[in-house]
């Protein structure tokens, strides 16, 4: 088959980073091609190479066999390249039919034509099989619907080759298996489709042709029969697993903490459970179940309306985080971004700031305690960055959770909450992730995890409970009997 | 080999290249390179500033002496003259005791205008047979009386003239100028202090201008109301001061606790808190000025005790020292930054949020009012009218100085080093002649230049 687009020794450097290690990267007409890698690994900066985000140090792009140069997003779009973002780039304000002809609206002395625009978006719409009104404004979309109106602004670009930056992260399994029906049908009319993703599943699934990185170099590349999520696995992160989740066999001890009829409004309905030392009890359901919601009431970041709750015999009813973490509970946040790191502070400092009495007297700082304090951490998590000034914004997603997870390590609580603590990070951090939830629960600490994966849920928990709508629905012991499905009949509310 | 070696000497040297690149961009974009332009500034007035200076006092005596010595080689009789003033008579004593040391023979010394210059020669040549030497200042050395006495006796027109040797200087760099811009840019950067760190929990602190005024009116206010007025003591204006800053402090906490607690924007919050501390200050004063106070008060405005260094740049340089290890040696400190690089992650990592900002405010309200203090210490009065739109040279200080307005970073010298950039183009547009119209403009500009700085460093 003619390349369609080939990237020759691609080199891109950061402030401290080498992202792209002389890559080479093709695709075809109609082939579907799986970017893969850790979080970091430089599979973002590839993309935003081929979308005209950012400018090459070295080496050539390759259009039909010529060579192109993109200097911003525009020229990378009218050459037929369409990248679609996790954020996506959508006018919320406008409608549907707005944002797909947004730029290059049918004009006629000046004005809009908006009678030919709905027809014409409604069009490609359909043709995308997606029921969706044009008019409808894109605020009100779902993520999938968006996802769909952001194809549909590519195909009336004429894009050949389309990019999809982890596409089913946010969709419901309905979603997905029509989003790789989509994938299929693009294929078929001769469009490239590079698929960036990490979940291994749906590579096997979709993908012609699949290409790791790691540490911003090209490893590899399988082709369709060779991809199996073992081999993958070995390729991303340089080394075979023996398995997806830490052996572990755990004695869970007495219970320490209880939670009784704890409400908030209509998020939160009279949630009760007790959580043994040394367990790991895992709280799953949907997105939007309100875990979330629950947990940040243990935490204080939210106050409880009625219920109570009880660490050790003693009743702690924390009015704010700070008093529940100097009761013993911290909360590892869903959103690292915007919860649970300040993003502008450096990596060191990010560590200390709930542990700063601890390197004070009368409010003065240890800087040296602080320091060495840190450089433990650094060697036995293995954080990896330049340095402990470095900005926490410049690490990768499984770096910055390293780094939380430091910061709550030195502060010793006793309960730990970890809401989804491995989401959009690299298989390796994941791996050392778990190793450190089970060495804290096996030093006696309380460990409550939130996660939708349900293998994780599986593969991790000693108990398991259940959230739909508010309320606790089920609970049950983690054994060999539990299944996914079974699981997700409790979450999902149907026989 | 030889062809190997060159293209390593090339590669080398385009690593040189590349090296002073980044050094150079870093310069400007780094924490500090606000300190850079600063230097430039000076350089630049240093040169267009540049004169002849007239050495005065004890300073031109010695160089006088210094010059007869080397002209003459046996003392004879001489006539010493100085200005009239502090100045003139330091130079013709220490010129006299010099002299003397030497074995002139000093026939007339004056200090004084023509007419008592004129006096002195015609009775030295009365006296004496021959004087060889008029020693005096530059400024006499033109005189007409001179010019005429001289015309009119021939032994008089024998007589040698010297004046010290001038010698060129820029105006700019003299110390006393230096002092000068110190002194006058002490105002504005001790309330950038606290600026900086409102800034820096991403809020702004309007009310500082109008608090200098409150502060000052409150301050005399109770010397000559509470503390007896003119017969003020020492202990009575120290507790003045010292209640002026803790209502000051309250008012900046009332505003902080607004933006804290009601989540009223601190824009807001402190605009209207500028109108009501500006409303009081009249009231207070009934829209007069307060002088009715003890001399001693201008101690702080206008003493300079150590080294010949204005108190108030002395106060001044140790708030910043004060200020810098609060920001970086402090648990206090890491919780300004981290609430304004993004305030719910601290809060969720256990920091007090409200209490640090009610913390930072108050603490400028605070010394906003100390800055009111050492204005009416300037003017050794209290007036509503005083530190009329400061606020906005203090904001313009701040983020000359790298403090970046959405909060989470900045650097308290760099502030220093912004209101030092402000006070060095004042004083040298005034130096050099321009309108105060033209200063707000190049004021204003350089305020724009800094922003854009800013938004670069963002991007690098």
């Amino acid at each position: 088959m003619p390349k369609l687009l080939s990237l020759r020794s691609i080199s891109k450097r950061f402030p401290g980073v080498h992202a792209l290690k002389s890559v080479d990267f093709e695709v075809c007409a109609g082939e579907c091609v799986a970017l893969l890698g850790e979080n970091g690994a430089g599979k973002s900066t590839l993309i935003k190479v081929l979308g005209g985000a950012h400018a090459p140090d070295d080496g050539l792009i390759e259009l039909d066999g010529e060579e192109v140069n993109f200097s911003n997003p525009n020229d990378s779009l009218s050459a037929g390249i369409a990248v679609i973002y996790q954020e996506f780039n959508l006018v919320p304000e406008l409608s549907a039919a707005e944002n797909i002809f947004l730029g290059i609206e049918p004009i006629d002395f000046g004005f809009v034509k908006r009678r030919q625009q709905f027809q014409k978006a409604r069009e490609i719409l359909t043709r995308l099989g997606a029921k969706i009104d044009p008019n409808r404004k894109c605020e009100l979309l779902t993520i999938a619907e968006k996802q769909l109106v952001e194809i549909a602004k590519a195909m009336v670009r004429d894009a050949r080759i389309l990019i999809m930056d982890e596409p089913s992260a946010a969709l419901t399994n309905k979603e997905v298996e029509q989003l790789y029906q989509l994938v299929d049908e693009l294929k078929s009319e001769d469009i490239a489709v590079v698929y960036v993703s990490h979940r291994l599943e749906e590579v096997e699934r979709l993908a012609d042709r699949a290409v790791v990185m790691r540490d911003g170099e090209r490893v590899g590349e399988l082709q369709k029969t060779e991809i199996k999520k073992s081999k993958i696995i070995e390729m991303m992160v340089g080394r075979s697993m023996d398995a997806e989740f830490p052996a572990n066999v755990r004695n869970p001890g007495s219970v320490r903490f209880r939670v009784k009829d704890l409400s908030r409004g209509d998020q939160v309905r009279k949630v009760s459970f007790e959580l043994r030392g040394g367990e790991i009890l895992a709280l799953t359901g949907l997105v939007g179940a309100g875990r979330t919601e629950a947990v940040r009431l243990l935490f204080g970041a939210d106050r409880f309306e009625s219920g109570s709750i009880e660490l050790d015999g003693v009743r702690i009813n924390p009015r704010n985080p700070r008093e529940a973490i100097i009761q013993g509970i911290c909360l590892l946040t869903e959103d690292r971004k915007d919860q649970g790191l300040v993003l502008c502070l450096s990596v060191r400092d990010n560590f200390s700031l709930p542990n700063l009495e601890k390197f004070s007297r009368y409010g003065w700082l240890n800087g040296t305690k602080e320091d060495a304090s840190y450089r433990d951490y650094e060697k036995s998590i293995r954080i990896k960055c330049s340095e402990a000034g470095q900005l926490v914004r410049h690490l990768s997603g499984g770096n910055q959770q390293k780094v939380v997870l430091a910061k709550w390590l030195e502060r010793n609580a006793e309960v730990l909450i970890f809401d989804e603590p491995t989401r959009g990070i690299d298989v390796g951090a994941k791996y050392e992730i778990y190793e450190w939830m089970n060495r804290l629960a096996d030093q006696g600490k309380c460990i409550l995890m939130i996660s939708s994966e349900l293998p994780e849920v599986l593969g991790m928990s000693d108990r398991i409970l259940v959230m739909r709508e508010g309320s606790v629905v089920g609970e049950v012991e983690n054994s060999d009997a539990v299944t996914q499905e079974s699981l997700m009949e409790l979450a999902i509310g149907g026989k | 080999m030889q062809l190997h070696k060159k293209a390593l000497w090339n590669l080398q040297l385009e690593g040189n290249n590349q090296v002073k690149k980044m050094k150079i961009k870093s310069l400007f974009t780094s924490d500090y390179g606000m300190f850079w332009v600063l230097i430039a500034l000076c350089l630049f007035f240093s040169l267009i500033t540049f004169e002849e200076q007239q050495p005065e006092g004890v300073e031109a005596a010695e160089r006088l002496v210094d010059k007869i010595d080397a002209f003459f080689d046996r003392p004879q009789n001489v006539i010493v003259a100085g200005k009239a003033g502090e100045e003139g008579e330091a130079f013709a004593s220490k010129t006299h005791e010099l002299l003397i040391d030497r074995g002139w023979k000093v026939v007339g010394l004056v200090n004084g205008g023509p007419p008592e210059l004129g006096k002195t020669i015609r009775s030295a040549f009365e006296e004496n047979s021959k004087v060889a030497l008029l020693a005096c200042e530059k400024a006499l050395e033109k005189l007409s009386v001179l010019e005429n006495l001289r015309n009119s006796n021939s032994r008089i027109k024998e007589m040698k003239i010297m004046s010290p040797q001038s010698f060129g200087w820029p105006n700019f760099l003299k110390s006393s100028n230096l002092l000068n811009v110190a002194n006058q840019i002490a105002v504005i950067a001790i309330l950038a202090i606290g600026m900086t760190m409102v800034i820096i929990t991403a809020g702004i602190d309007l009310s500082v201008g109008s608090l200098i005024a409150f502060s000052a009116v409150l301050c005399c206010w109770i010397i000559r109301d509470l503390m007896g007025g003119m017969e003020a003591s020492v202990w009575g204006m120290i507790i003045a001061c010292l209640l002026t800053m803790i209502a000051c402090g309250g008012i900046g906490a009332f505003s902080g606790s607004m933006v804290a607690f009601f989540r009223v924007p601190a824009f807001v919050a402190s605009l209207g808190i500028m109108m009501v501390a500006s409303g009081f200050a009249y009231m207070l004063s009934g829209g007069l000025s307060i002088y009715q106070l003890p001399d001693s008060f201008d101690w702080l405005g206008r003493g300079d005790d150590l080294f010949g260094i204005p108190n108030a740049v002395v106060l001044m340089i140790t708030l910043y020292f004060g200020a810098q290890i609060i920001m970086s040696r402090t648990i206090v400190g890491r919780y300004i930054y981290a609430v304004g690089g993004n305030a719910e992650a601290a809060r969720l990592s256990g920091v007090p949020v409200k209490k640090v900002l009610v913390w930072v405010y108050a603490t400028s309200g605070a010394l906003a009012g100390l800055g009111g203090i050492v204005m009416a210490s300037q003017f050794k009065s209290g007036d509503p009218k005083y530190g009329l739109m400061y606020e906005l040279y203090v904001i313009a200080a701040v983020v000359v100085g790298g403090t970046s307005l959405s909060g989470g970073k900045g650097k308290v010298f760099g502030t220093l080093i912004g209101a030092f950039i402000i006070a060095v183009i004042q004083n040298g547009m005034n130096l050099t002649g321009v309108q105060s119209y033209t200063q707000k403009v190049v004021l204003g500009a350089v305020l724009l230049f800094a922003v854009l700085l800013d938004t670069f460093k963002k991007k690098a």
